[in-house]
């Protein structure tokens, strides 16, 4: 028996340096894993209390599996739903790496979907090997440039980026609004605010059209793992990723390191307002094919959530974000199937979050998922 | 003891599953897209959905209906419900574009949209439009005859067709009572000429149609006709604060009366837009056989639309007005009075 346990500490030692450790591991995937569990237990328990009976209970959530992943459409669906969420909250998770809470995602998404848009209807001559990279460029350029008005302010001035960023969120809905409305954007023939569509040399193509028309989940997806890869490595291999993260652990040290910590939350910001500007040219090149009011749909707002529960890592935001778009994605096949309202999926969600947000409280209801403290007696039960 | 409740709620789980495996089957199914508003909007999904709801009682059909929370949802909505229903009904002029994709890549299910017309039709769509100007016509003579600052508002969800002709309507009627009584009564919210007006540019902010409304109050109206869906709900909070003598609302969509009772003093009157009787109607035609894709256009005289009872109200309109709102809409069906420009 005490073999075992020296054992098990000498392994645990050795994992520890080889990798990052086990405690990491239970955070990153089995906590958000039971959060999950313990999550849809207590949407079951909402259900009953608003009156729905167990067999259509059972039923939403069996729908929730085959919406999501049960077949080549639900998984299409979950994809097209997650790859905007994603890209926003790979934009998140660097500014909260640095120590800055962004909520202007919304505002970056807004802008950069509307600078892709006119990019695209604009230059409908370009061919598709140029223009689409472009339209992805300018989102990605007016998102970064629109984030760091919120940067800046903060650097000269130290008006919080909370508050910077949520009237700079406001002023991009107002600005939409306005700019669809000009007779260059607006779509001919409407009166109502919307715009021009994009020509299909700027679309994002879609990647399953061939198999059936309806299935809409489009390269976006590559641009969503190239972002993944590309702000981990920004994050975690790169000197500036290093002044970034070394800024949001102890921005005093970091300047006393003779870091540049004003040139820090510029950078920081701008490069979160990039990962949105795209997340927006993502929908209005991938889905919509043009802009509306409220194309962004809150996209902006659920990132923030996507991006804590995966723990600002790039690995764990990507996972967050198929997490999200797979409840969208099966929030509807319950709506379908079962009837439930899709205010549910809400609630769900929510739980979720705060599940993640209390890892004590998981690792309480759900003890024999983890490994207990090795120094115990008796090893891991 | 954490073990035993872990182990108690995955039987639970499973045993709902189980359960839930045993799903019905109806011969007939009508499925309903909402837009942004929900189908709980006391306005327009809410009476399309009625129009299920009826035709699940008389004909024996199912009805189901898909909440869309984002325009992403739409054409993602319509997908999910493809194959499963018999007609999928869509519900709102911003539902056009992703209707017509839709029906044109899947030809043999049935569609039918409100609000929307297409030019040319598409066969296996059947729009419902409606001749709402003809009773918004009815509720601007109405609400110009009852003003006592001689002062109208309105404002929109956003400048689309199925809203502005509200708004066309109900200016028109008020122009038409000037012109019958050479009175100066002014309306606030909506220029027919240059197409612009006052637009909250959503479907769904309850605070914007309480801001709009004391925006509209500050200049003097006190009747305003919000059109945007569950946003006048907001317009019909400030109305009740106010009280009605300060401010009253002309419902629209539905008879907001009946609706939302809660506040139901605060209506003067309501344009109505009956399309639970059009999706009855389109919902019997697929079910018996005889659906065809094209348009159906719901007018006074259809009784497509119409303007709903005083209801509480009723005492302080005068009976002059009254027979004269009776004429004007049977000179309007026998086409003598013009609602448009």
């Amino acid at each position: 028996m005490s073999d075992r346990t020296n054992l098990d500490d000498v392994t645990a030692k050795l994992l520890e340096r080889a990798a990052p450790g086990r405690t990491q591991f239970e955070d990153l995937v089995v906590v958000p894993v039971f959060a999950v569990i313990a999550a849809l237990f207590l949407g079951a328990l909402t259900m009953l209390a608003t009156g729905v009976d167990l067999p259509t209970i059972g039923r939403s959530f069996i729908a929730l599996g085959v919406g999501s992943f049960g077949s080549l459409n639900a998984i299409s669906e979950t994809l097209t739903a997650a790859a905007p969420l994603t890209l926003a909250g790979l934009g998140l998770a660097v500014g909260f790496r640095t120590g800055l809470f962004n909520i202007g995602a919304e505002g970056q998404i807004v802008v950069g979907g509307l600078a892709a848009v006119i990019v695209g209807f604009s230059l409908p001559g370009l061919p598709f090997a140029v223009l689409m990279p472009l339209c992805l460029l300018a989102g990605a350029l007016v998102g970064a440039a629109y984030a760091s008005i919120a940067g800046g302010l903060r650097a000269a001035t130290g008006a919080h980026e909370v508050i910077s960023t949520i009237m700079l969120n406001l002023i991009s809905f107002r600005l939409l609004d306005y700019m669809l409305r000009r007779p260059w954007v607006q779509k001919i023939g409407r009166d109502d605010p919307i715009s021009k569509s994009v020509p299909e040399n700027a679309e994002l193509p879609k990647l399953l059209d061939w198999i059936d028309p309806n299935l809409r989940v489009h390269a976006g997806i590559f641009l969503v793992l190239i972002a993944v890869f590309v702000v981990y490595w920004l994050l975690f291999r790169s000197k500036i990723g290093f002044e970034f993260r070394a800024s949001g652990a102890n921005p005093d040290a970091a300047r006393y390191a003779g870091m540049h910590s004003k040139l820090i939350i510029v950078a920081a910001m701008a490069t979160a307002g990039a990962l949105a500007g795209l997340a927006g040219a993502n929908q209005v090149l991938g889905v919509l094919g043009r802009a509306t009011p409220g194309f962004s749909s809150g996209i902006g707002f659920d990132a923030i959530a996507l991006a804590l529960l995966g723990r600002s890592h790039p690995v764990g935001v990507l996972l967050a974000g198929l997490l999200f778009g797979a409840l969208e994605a099966g929030g509807r096949q319950m709506q379908v199937d079962a009837g439930v309202s899709i205010d549910l999926i809400g609630i769900i969600q929510a739980l979720i979050i705060v599940f993640i947000a209390a890892p004590l409280l998981v690792r309480a209801i759900f003890p024999w998922g983890f490994r207990k403290p090795v120094n115990k007696a008796g090893g891991r039960s | 003891m954490k073990h035993l409740r872990s182990n108690l709620i995955a039987t639970t789980v499973a045993a709902a599953v189980t359960l839930g495996a045993a799903a019905t089957a109806s011969a007939f199914t009508a499925c309903q897209v909402t837009d942004t508003g929900g189908i709980d909007d006391n306005s327009f999904n809410q009476t399309a959905w009625k129009g299920v709801q009826d035709a699940e009682a008389q004909l024996g059909i199912d009805g189901r209906f898909l909440e869309s929370q984002a325009e992403t949802d739409y054409e993602a909505n319509i997908n999910s419900l493809l194959g499963e229903c018999d007609i999928i009904l869509t519900i709102g002029f911003l539902l056009g574009d992703a209707t017509q994709t839709a029906a044109e890549a899947n030809p043999d299910q049935k569609f039918s949209i409100v609000d929307f017309a297409y030019d040319p039709t598409i066969p296996n769509v059947l729009g419902q439009v409606y001749a709402t100007d003809q009773a918004a016509f009815l509720a601007g003579y109405l609400a110009a005859g009852m003003s006592e600052t001689g002062i109208l508002g309105t404002f929109g969800g956003i400048n689309i067709p199925p809203v502005t002709i509200f708004m066309d309507g109900f200016h028109a009627g008020a122009m038409y009572y000037n012109e019958q009584k050479s009175a100066d009564v002014q309306v606030l919210g909506w220029n027919p000429e240059s197409r612009e007006g006052l637009f909250t540019n959503n479907f769904e902010s309850l605070d914007d149609g309480r801001a709009f409304a004391q925006n509209l109050y500050d200049e003097g109206a006190d009747i305003v006709l919000p059109v945007a869906g569950p946003v006048g709900l907001g317009s019909a909070a400030l109305a009740d604060e106010l009280g009605t003598d300060a401010l009253k609302i002309i419902g629209v969509d539905a008879d907001l009366y009946l609706t939302d009772p809660e506040k139901g003093h605060v209506y003067l009157t309501s344009i109505m837009k009956n399309m639970d009787s059009t999706v009855f109607q389109v919902i019997q035609s697929a079910k018996d056989g005889t659906f065809e894709g094209g348009v159906i256009v719901g007018t006074l005289e259809s009784g497509g639309v119409g303007l709903a009872p005083y209801h509480d109200m009723d005492a302080i309109v005068s009976d002059e007005l009254k027979a004269e709102i009776d004429a004007i809409k049977a000179g309007i069906i026998d086409g003598s009075i013009k609602v448009g420009m």
